[in-house]
């Protein structure tokens, strides 16, 4: 198999909290094929935006790997990573923070090729800029606009601008269109997923909303506190999810049909709990209605249970077995 | 069209900005005046025949047309005092505030944007700063130093830094978990250009409110320093110590504290309107 674009191994981010060390990401291994969209799913304070900030080293990893290329970027220094943030770009969750108030349309999306000067001419930098607003449908009468005087789209299409600019292979989609209307959603997606077949990119799509990850993915992975509990290629996951949590993930999708009406849902039951030094184990076993004693014992690796389905749970693979 | 797409440079536009502010125009329309009076204070009014000699034959009297804001306690003309000590007050309350507004200013991005450790030793030396009063501080440099017109600004200047620092470190603390400061980092902008910028341009605001208000204390302050002969020398002219000399006739001849205050208020309201005006023209945000 071809080498995955970017990888990530047993990667681990824990903050300081004063009531002791909050597992953001916790073990986190994870593949991406060059060209392929990886849509990463979770609850809010999953980790999921924590492991994408320490992904293009926004934050910086307590332990672990990112593999660029075959490469651990974690070691790279500074001189290194400037030239690696040519190969990897965000997009925010927020176009209305995303975006300096004080810098024009313009502005913005020169700043990526001025600061890693990759264009020096004025006349060169600003044709590009709107070949950029071309690119992601910006009018080219706002190249003087400021970011308040646009509406959520457009500032978004400026955010993704920005992040073309210097021509990346990875972007990190920090949940782009949840803070955008649902009619403006689908243009943004749609946005997005044309650059990537014209450009050849890669994606690594974080979200909470379901139904934008199975518009957008290859594959799939669910996140519950800092960990990967499943991972399956887009539709295998919806078809047949595994893992309890992701059971109960999918169940939650409110269905339009009158068929369903009365249907059971299985709904989680219990709150979240704290990740702050968690207890080994299975960290959905104090909701997990399958959850034995062994679950709560050791950590549970992910396991292959299918076709390059895998689950981090007990109930599958050898776990399944010995039962 | 054409025209619309043409890049306008942010000076420009701040500038169009501010011109449609009729009080900050006002205000620095008020400061050119004072600006002009103080570069030609010479050719206005005699220093040495008219702000410095004195006369005790017309001391004390009032508003007349050889003396057009009477005379003081020495019978020296105010209106000629008030010119030529312009040049002095206008110099400390410019001075003494854009020293400290950078030095302070510069510590506190520091201590924002970084925190930690360097955060912790800076803003404790500020707070060691700030723990003594102002005043008390000043008058402790100057009477190191020895009095006289630089030393007094070196004294003005370190006793604001920590006020400075602190208003800058506040605001930077806001600005700096901000999404696009995140964005800039991750294309790659060094903390130099995030500093000036992405975070400083967001900061302006406060900052300019404070600075303007700054001056107004400041020639306050220098004023009670030269009362208790610290500070500008007699008989040099200088508002702050005429105001202390005309509060002993406030009773008797109120012309002396009256033309001074005015002086001192017309300079400190017309920079306040200018900061005004200049804080909402560099928010592209509001409404032109």
């Amino acid at each position: 198999m071809a080498q995955p674009l970017i990888e990530t191994k047993a990667l681990k981010k824990y903050f300081k909290s004063p009531s002791g060390s909050l597992h953001a990401v916790d073990g986190v291994s994870l593949k991406i094929d060059k060209g392929q969209t990886l849509g990463i799913v979770g609850e809010s304070g999953c980790g999921k935006s924590t492991l994408g900030r320490v992904i293009i080293r926004l934050l910086e990893a307590t332990a672990g790997e990112v593999l660029f290329e075959g490469k651990n970027i974690l070691k790279y220094n500074r001189n290194q990573m400037r030239n690696m943030r040519k190969e990897m770009q965000i997009i925010f969750q927020d176009p209305y923070a995303s975006l300096n108030p004080r810098m024009t349309l313009s502005e913005i999306i020169a700043e990526p090729i001025k600061v890693n000067k990759l264009l020096k001419n004025r006349a060169e930098i600003e044709k590009r800029v709107t070949k950029l607003m071309d690119t992601v449908g910006l009018a080219q009468r706002l190249i003087n606009s400021y970011p308040h005087e646009l509406d959520g789209g457009r500032k978004q299409r400026i955010g993704i601008a920005r992040a073309l600019a210097v021509e990346p292979k990875f972007i990190v989609c920090d949940e782009p269109v949840s803070a955008l209307d649902v009619s403006i959603q689908a243009q943004i997606l749609n946005l997005m997923m044309d650059l990537q077949e014209e450009m050849g990119l890669t994606y690594m799509f974080i979200t909470h909303d379901l139904s934008v990850v199975k518009h957008i993915s290859d594959e799939i992975a669910v996140m519950y506190l800092g960990q990967c509990v499943e991972k399956a290629p887009s539709d295998q996951l919806f078809q047949n999810p595994l893992h309890p949590y992701t059971k109960a993930l999918l169940s939650s999708i409110p269905l339009p049909s009158l068929k369903n009406k009365g249907n059971k849902r299985d709904i989680i039951k219990g709150e979240v709990t704290s990740p702050i030094n968690p207890p080994p184990g299975c960290r959905f076993a104090p909701r997990c209605p399958h959850a034995t004693e062994e679950c709560m014992v050791r950590d549970i690796e992910l396991i292959k249970a299918g076709d390059e389905h895998f689950a981090a749970c007990r109930l599958y693979g050898r776990g399944f077995d010995a039962e | 069209m054409a025209e619309k797409t043409k890049k306008k440079s942010f000076y420009i536009a701040v500038w169009k900005r501010l011109k449609k502010n009729k009080l900050a125009m006002i205000g620095l329309s008020i400061l050119i005046i004072m600006l002009t009076i103080a570069v030609f204070a010479d050719i206005i009014a005699d220093y040495d025949t008219l702000a410095i000699k004195q006369n005790i034959n017309i001391r004390l009297e009032g508003v007349s047309k050889e003396h057009w804001f009477g005379t003081d306690s020495y019978g020296r003309d105010i209106f000629a005092r008030i010119v030529h000590g312009s040049r002095i007050s206008l110099i400390i309350g410019i001075f003494a505030v854009s020293i400290p507004l950078v030095i302070g200013g510069l510590i506190g991005a520091i201590a924002g944007y970084f925190g930690g450790l360097l955060d912790n030793i800076l803003m404790r030396l500020m707070d060691m700063l700030l723990a003594i009063p102002a005043i008390l501080l000043a008058i402790a440099i100057v009477a190191a130093l020895g009095p006289g017109m630089i030393n007094l600004l070196i004294a003005l200047s370190i006793a604001g830094i920590p006020g400075y620092a602190r208003i800058v470190k506040s605001s930077v603390i806001t600005i700096k978990d901000l999404e696009f400061v995140e964005a800039a980092e991750a294309i790659g902008a060094g903390t130099t250009r995030i500093l000036i910028r992405h975070i400083l341009p967001n900061i302006l605001g406060p900052v300019i409110v404070q600075a303007t208000l700054g001056i107004a204390s400041t020639i306050i302050n220098a004023a009670a320093l030269s009362f208790i002969g610290l500070g500008i020398q007699p008989p040099k002219p200088e508002w702050g110590s005429m105001l202390s000399e005309g509060r002993e006739y406030i009773r008797q001849a109120p012309h002396l504290i009256t033309f001074t205050g005015i002086a001192i208020v017309l300079t400190v309201l017309s920079l306040n309107l200018i900061g005004d005006g200049l804080r909402d023209a560099l928010d592209p945000r509001l409404k032109d």
